[in-house]
C-alpha cells in the first residue's frame, strides 16, 4: 500500500503496524516522535496502530547531543 | 503626571527632559524617553515616561527595566516580560539558552536538571571552575542573577520524565528541549505535543564543529520546532563543542522570541 513519509511517497506491505514501519526504516522507537495524519501517536500505541493506505506520517528521530 | 524613574511627578507645560534631569538626577548620562534612548532635549508631554541612568552605576530594578525596554523596544519588552519558558536540561544547550533568555528579559524561567557541574562540562556549558560539584540548577541560577537579578528563575532539581513534566511546566508558554539523551528528547517532545499542545523547541544533530551552515530550524509538525542538522550524533571522535552547541542554543532563543512575539 502507499503511504507518505516526511512528504515523500513510499510503498509498504499490507498489515503493517507502526512498529513494523520503524523497523523497516531502521529507527529506534525510543528515539522518535511519530505523527500520523496530523496526530501524535504515543509510544505505547506503536504496536497497536494499523497503517492504512494513504496514511501520512511525519517521523523525527533524535540523535544524541546537547 | 510624568513618570521619572517610575516615580510620579506633576506635569507642567513647557517642561523639558534636560530640566527634569537637572532636578532629579543631574549626574545621569543616559536618558530614556518613552522607551527610547535620546541625547537631545525634548519638550515633554503629560503621561510621558522618562528614566535617567548614570553609566557605571549598578541600576535598580526599575532602571534595569527601562534600559532593557530602550534596547529591545517597548513593543517587544511588553510581550515578553510576563512570559514563562520551561527549560528541560541545563547542559550545553540549556545553560546557554537560559542566559540568552535572561538577557532578553523574558519574565520567568523554569529550569529542570538533576546533574552536577563536572570539569568536562566547561568545554561548552555556561559554568565556572569554582562551580564544579554544584548542582547545575544552582550554579546556573547564580550565573543568571549576575546577568539580570530582577527576573523570576525557578529551579527544579530532579530528573524530568513523563510523570512529572506536566506539573513542572504547567505555567510555561513555550518548552525548550535541551537534553543530551535522545530517549529523553523523544519523551518530552512527545508529551508536550500530545498533552500540552504548546510549542516545543527541540534540538537534534549538533555534534562536532564542521558544517555549521547546515544547522537549520524546521517546523516538521504543529507546535514542533527542531534545530540542528538532524543527523550529526555525539559519539566517540565526534564530541560536543562550544561553537555548534552555543549556536543551536541561541537559535532556540531566537525561535522562542519569535513565538512569544506572535502570542
Amino acid at each position: 500500500m502507499d503511504i507518505v513519509l516526511n512528504g515523500e511517497g513510499m510503498v509498504i506491505d499490507d498489515g503493517f503496524v507502526i512498529t513494523d514501519l520503524l523497523e523497516k526504516l531502521n529507527q529506534d522507537s525510543k528515539r522518535v516522535v511519530v505523527e500520523l495524519n496530523q496526530n501524535i501517536v504515543g509510544k505505547s500505541d506503536y504496536s497497536e496502530v494499523q497503517i492504512n493506505d494513504g496514511d501520512s506520517f511525519e517521523i523525527i528521530q533524535f540523535v544524541p547531543g546537547g | 503626571m510624568i513618570k521619572v524613574n517610575e516615580k510620579d511627578i506633576p506635569f507642567k507645560d513647557g517642561m523639558t527632559l534636560i530640566q527634569l534631569r537637572k532636578k532629579h538626577k543631574p549626574d545621569a548620562d543616559i536618558m530614556v524617553y518613552n522607551g527610547f534612548p535620546v541625547v537631545k532635549d525634548i519638550t515633554l508631554n503629560d503621561q510621558d515616561q522618562v528614566c535617567f541612568i548614570r553609566r557605571g552605576e549598578i541600576p535598580k530594578a526599575e532602571e534595569m527595566k527601562q534600559l532593557m525596554i530602550s534596547r529591545h523596544s517597548p513593543e517587544i519588552y511588553e510581550k515578553i516580560e510576563n512570559k514563562c519558558i520551561g527549560i528541560a536540561g541545563a547542559g550545553g544547550l540549556g545553560s546557554s539558552l537560559a542566559i540568552a533568555l535572561a538577557r532578553l528579559s523574558v519574565g520567568k524561567l523554569v529550569i529542570v536538571d538533576f546533574d552536577v557541574v563536572e570539569p568536562s562540562n566547561l568545554n561548552r556549558q555556561q559554568y565556572f571552575i569554582d562551580q564544579i560539584g554544584m548542582f547545575k540548577v544552582d550554579a546556573l541560577k547564580a550565573g543568571l542573577e549576575k546577568v539580570n537579578p530582577f527576573l523570576d528563575v525557578e529551579t527544579v532539581n530532579q530528573k524530568l520524565d513523563a510523570d512529572n513534566i506536566g506539573d513542572t511546566f504547567k505555567g510555561c508558554d513555550v518548552i525548550a528541549e535541551c537534553f543530551d539523551n535522545p530517549e529523553s528528547k523523544s519523551i518530552i517532545v512527545e508529551f508536550v505535543l500530545s498533552e500540552f499542545k504548546k510549542p516545543v523547541v527541540a534540538v537534534s544533530g549538533i555534534a562536532g564543529f564542521e558544517n555549521i551552515h547546515e544547522l537549520t530550524c524546521r517546523n516538521p509538525m504543529k507546535n514542533f520546532y527542531l534545530i540542528g542538522d538532524g543527523v550529526t550524533a555525539a559519539a566517540p571522535g565526534m564530541g560536543l563543542m562550544a561553537p555548534k552547541v552555543g549556536i543551536a542554543a541561541h537559535m532556540q532563543a531566537g525561535k522562542i522570541l519569535e513565538l512569544l512575539l506572535k502570542m
